[in-house]
C-alpha cells in the first residue's frame, strides 16, 4: 500500500484512538498529578430542628476565588502516588524496618488497601485464566463430539453464562450461596456444619468468586475454540488415527498445537478482562473479604466524598499493571510473527 | 337518575377537594432521594402537581449519584433529598442554593425549625427527624422474663439468655453491612461512649482512642450473637431477617419501623410480638448510642429560576400539613410538619431526641471519615487484627484522603 494511500486509510482510526484512548489518558495522568486546593475553614452557626450549634464549614467565596485563579488545583506531583492509599512508600519502608519476620512485613503490607487491592486481583487473574481456558476448551471437545442434532441445544447453553449479565449474574450466585439460600444450605448438609457461611469467610468468598469468574468467562474460550475445531485438518487426525494414535493422543499431538495461537488469543483478551474484575464483587458484596483494582477505582469515584485525584492514581497504576502483565504474552506473539514472515 | 345526580355530586366534591391542595408549576422538577417509604410520599406527593414534568430517582444509591447528577450546568436533579450528613458534601462542592427568596415568596407554611441555615443562609427543608433505637419481640423477651433492654450490656444478656434457651440461633440484627452502614454502627456506639471523632475545631482524627477500643469490641461481642453474613447485611437485609423471625433485638432506623411488619408473608407472631422503645446507652454512659438526623430536601444551584421556584412549589406541597390526614402517611416517620402527632410508631425517635442524642455531625470532613470507618473496620470485625490496629487504620485512611482533598 503506497504511504499515502495508507495515511488516509488509517487516518479515521487514528483520530478515534486519540480522540478515545489518548485524550482520556492524558486526562487520568494530568488529574492524578493535581488534587484539589487546600480548603477554607470558617466557624459558623447552624441551626435545625435540633437546635443551634457552632460548627466548621468551608468558606465558598474564599475557596471559590482560590478555584478562579487556578482552575486545575494544587500541583502535588507523585503525592498522591506515594500516599497509604497507592504505593504507600512511607508505610511500607516503616514495615520493612520495624518488621521481626518476613511474614509479618506481608501482613503489614496486606493491610495496605491498594496491595490487597492487587493481591485478589492478580490471584483472580491468574487462576481464572488458565483454568477458563482449560474449561472452554474441554467443553469445545466434548461438544464437537456430540451428534449434530444435539450440538445446537447444548451450544446455546454452554453459552447462557457469558449472555447473563455480570451483576446479575453475580446477584444470582449471591442469593444462591446465602447460608440460607440453595446451595449455602446444601454445602453445610455437605459439610456437616450448620453454621459454614460462603459469605463470612474470606478464603471461601474468594473461592466462590473465582469460580463465578471461570463459570462466566469459560464460554468464550469454548466459542474460540470451537470454531477453531473446525478447522483441524482432516487427513492429519486420520494419518495419526491410521498410525494407531489414541484419542487423547490425537488430541495432545493434533487438535492443541492446531488451537495454540487461539490459545494465546484467548489469554491475552482473558488476562485483560480478568484483571479489571469488578461486577462479581459487588455482586457479592464482597468488600470486607475481596477488592480489586477497578472496585477501588469505583469506590474513590462514587460517594458523596469523590476523591477524584485518587481514583486517577489508581488508574494510572492499573494501566501500568495491565501493560506488565501483557507483554510476554504480546512479545510471544511478537515472536510467532516474525517466525512465520 | 339518582345515581348518576350522586356520581355527579362525588365528581364535583373530589375537583374542589384537590383545587384546595392544588400545586401549579411551569417547569422541570427532577428528585434524587433515599427510598425509604417516607421519601416515597414525598416523592409522590411533588408527583402530584401539574403543568411541569415532575420526575424522581428514589434510591438507596443516591448518594453516589446526586452530587454527580447536580455538578452539571444545568442539573440533572433540581433538588436532592439528603440529611444532616450528605448535605455537607453538596455544600463542599456548592451545588445547593440559599433559599431565603423562595421561603419568601413560597414557604409561608412551613415552621422555622424546619429551616436548616447554615451561616444565617437556608440551605434546606427538614420534613422528618430520625434516629437509630431498639426494635425488639416482645414475645421472645417475655419468653425469657427480661424486660427491654436500656443499654448495650441487658441486650447481650438477653441475647445469651435466648440463645441459651434455643428460642433462636442469632437473635441479634444488625446493619452491619462492610461500608456506609458497619462505620454508621461504630459512629453509634463511639458516641455512646463520649468519643469525639476530631480533636476540637480542627479535621484531625481522633477515633484511635478508649472510646474507640470500646466501641468496637462491643460491636464484636454482638456480631457473636448476629447471623454470620452480618458484614453483607444493610437495614434491608436486617429488617428481612427480623420479618423472617430469625431475629429478636436490634438497632433499627425510626423511618423503617412503621412498615416493619406490614410486609407480605410475616408470620403472625413476628406481627404481634413486634415492639420499638428508645436508643440503648454503652458502657454505663447517660447519652444514647445512637445519632440524631434529619432528612430534609434542597434545591440545586445550576438550574434555571423557574425551575428552582417549580421545584420549591413542588417540595413544599410534598411536605404540606394536609398529607398527615392519611393515616398510613402519618406513621411513616416523625414528621417536622406542623400538626404532627406522634403515633406509636415515633417513640423511638422521639425517645432518642428526649435523651440527649447527639446529631450526626455535619462537618465537610465527616464523610471522608465514615468512609474511611467502613473500609478499615472490617477486619477486626472478622478477627483479624486488633482494635487498636483497625483504629490506627482508619485514622491513616482518613489522614490521606483528607490531604488529598485539602482538608489537612
Amino acid at each position: 500500500m503506497k504511504h499515502r494511500t495508507f495515511f488516509w486509510f488509517f487516518l479515521p482510526t487514528g483520530l478515534a484512538m486519540l480522540l478515545f484512548i489518548a485524550a482520556p489518558l492524558v486526562s487520568i495522568i494530568s488529574q492524578s498529578l493535581y488534587a484539589p486546593h487546600e480548603a477554607v475553614f470558617v466557624t459558623v452557626e447552624n441551626c435545625g430542628p435540633f437546635g443551634c450549634k457552632q460548627e466548621t464549614t468551608i468558606d465558598q467565596e474564599a475557596t471559590a476565588a482560590i478555584r478562579e485563579a487556578k482552575p486545575g488545583g494544587r500541583f502535588v506531583g507523585l503525592d498522591v502516588y506515594l500516599d497509604r492509599g497507592h504505593l504507600a512508600i512511607a508505610e511500607i519502608g516503616e514495615a520493612w524496618r520495624s518488621s521481626t519476620s518476613i511474614g509479618a512485613f506481608f501482613d503489614t503490607v496486606y493491610n495496605l488497601p491498594f496491595y490487597r487491592a492487587l493481591a485478589f486481583t492478580l490471584t483472580y487473574t491468574f487462576v481464572c485464566t488458565p483454568l477458563l481456558i482449560g474449561l472452554g476448551f474441554v467443553i469445545a471437545i466434548s461438544v464437537n463430539a456430540l451428534h449434530r442434532h444435539l450440538k445446537g441445544l447444548v451450544i446455546f447453553f454452554s453459552l447462557l453464562p457469558m449472555i447473563v449479565t455480570p451483576l446479575v449474574g453475580s446477584l444470582i450466585l449471591f442469593w444462591m450461596i446465602d447460608s440460607r439460600g440453595v446451595l449455602g444450605n446444601f454445602l453445610q448438609y455437605l459439610t456437616g456444619d450448620p453454621d459454614l457461611s460462603l459469605k463470612a469467610s474470606s478464603p471461601l468468598m474468594w473461592v466462590s468468586l473465582i469460580i463465578y469468574g471461570i463459570w462466566s468467562s469459560a464460554p468464550f474460550a469454548f466459542v474460540v475454540f470451537y470454531a477453531g475445531l473446525q478447522t483441524v485438518p482432516k487427513d492429519t487426525l486420520e494419518a495419526a488415527q491410521i498410525d494407531g494414535a489414541t484419542r487423547w493422543q490425537q488430541i495432545r499431538f493434533v487438535t492443541i498445537p492446531h488451537l495454540m495461537p487461539l490459545v494465546t488469543f484467548v489469554a491475552l483478551i482473558q488476562l485483560m478482562d480478568n484483571y479489571r474484575v469488578f461486577e462479581p464483587i459487588v455482586g457479592f458484596n464482597a468488600e470486607a473479604h475481596a477488592t480489586s483494582l477497578s472496585w477501588i477505582i469505583f469506590n474513590d469515584l462514587g460517594g458523596e466524598t469523590q476523591q477524584l485525584s485518587a481514583a486517577a492514581t489508581t488508574s494510572v497504576l492499573t494501566i501500568l499493571g495491565i501493560a506488565v502483565l501483557l507483554t510476554p504474552v504480546l512479545i510471544r506473539t511478537w515472536r510467532d510473527f516474525q517466525g512465520r514472515s | 337518575m339518582l345515581l348518576n345526580k350522586l356520581a355527579l355530586a362525588g365528581g364535583m366534591a373530589l375537583l374542589t377537594s384537590t383545587a384546595v391542595g392544588a400545586c401549579e408549576i411551569n417547569a422541570r422538577v427532577n428528585i434524587v432521594g433515599n427510598e425509604f417509604p417516607a421519601i416515597q410520599t414525598v416523592g409522590a406527593g411533588a408527583a402530584e402537581c401539574s403543568g411541569g414534568d415532575v420526575s424522581s430517582n428514589l434510591t438507596a444509591d443516591h448518594q453516589k449519584i446526586n452530587l454527580a447528577g447536580m455538578q452539571g450546568n444545568p442539573a440533572e436533579y433540581t433538588s436532592a433529598i439528603i440529611a444532616n450528613s450528605s448535605i455537607v458534601a453538596l455544600m463542599n462542592e456548592d451545588v445547593i442554593r440559599p433559599l431565603g427568596d423562595l421561603v419568601d415568596a413560597h414557604g409561608a407554611g412551613l415552621k422555622k425549625n424546619q429551616l436548616i441555615t447554615i451561616n444565617g443562609e437556608v440551605m434546606a427543608v427538614a420534613f422528618m427527624a430520625n434516629a437509630q433505637h431498639l426494635v425488639y419481640r416482645k414475645d421472645v423477651l417475655d419468653a425469657i422474663g427480661v424486660a427491654p433492654p436500656k443499654t448495650y450490656e441487658e441486650l447481650l444478656s438477653a441475647a445469651k439468655m435466648i440463645r441459651e434457651k434455643g428460642l433462636m440461633e442469632n437473635p441479634v440484627g444488625g446493619a452491619y453491612k462492610a461500608g456506609w452502614n458497619l462505620a454508621q454502627e461504630f459512629n453509634n456506639m463511639f458516641m455512646g461512649f463520649g468519643g469525639e471523632h476530631f480533636k476540637a475545631g480542627t479535621a484531625q482524627p481522633s477515633v484511635n482512642s478508649e472510646a474507640g477500643v470500646k466501641a468496637l469490641e462491643m460491636m464484636k461481642e454482638l456480631s457473636a450473637y448476629m447471623n454470620p453474613d452480618f458484614l453483607t447485611h444493610d437495614s434491608n437485609a436486617t429488617n428481612a431477617e427480623y420479618r423472617a423471625g430469625n431475629v429478636a433485638l436490634m438497632n433499627m432506623w425510626g423511618s423503617r419501623a412503621a412498615t416493619l411488619v406490614e410486609a407480605d408473608g410475616v408470620p403472625q407472631e413476628v406481627v404481634d410480638g413486634f415492639a420499638i422503645a428508645g436508643p440503648m446507652t454503652v458502657g454505663g454512659g447517660s447519652i444514647p448510642a445512637s445519632t440524631l438526623w434529619w432528612d430534609g430536601w434542597t434545591v440545586a444551584k445550576n438550574v434555571s429560576d423557574e425551575e428552582a421556584a417549580a421545584t420549591f412549589k413542588a417540595m413544599t406541597h410534598a411536605i404540606r400539613p394536609a398529607i398527615l390526614d392519611d393515616a398510613e402517611i402519618a406513621t411513616q416517620a416523625v414528621w417536622l410538619i406542623d400538626g404532627y402527632n406522634p403515633t406509636p410508631a415515633a417513640e423511638g425517635v422521639f425517645a432518642a431526641a428526649q435523651s440527649q442524642t447527639i446529631p450526626y455531625p455535619m462537618l465537610p470532613f465527616m464523610g471522608l471519615m465514615h468512609t474511611a470507618l467502613g473500609a478499615e473496620l472490617t477486619d477486626f470485625m472478622q478477627g483479624k487484627e486488633s482494635a487498636e490496629q483497625a483504629l490506627k487504620d482508619v485514622e491513616a485512611a482518613y489522614t490521606a484522603a483528607a490531604k488529598e482533598k485539602g482538608f489537612l
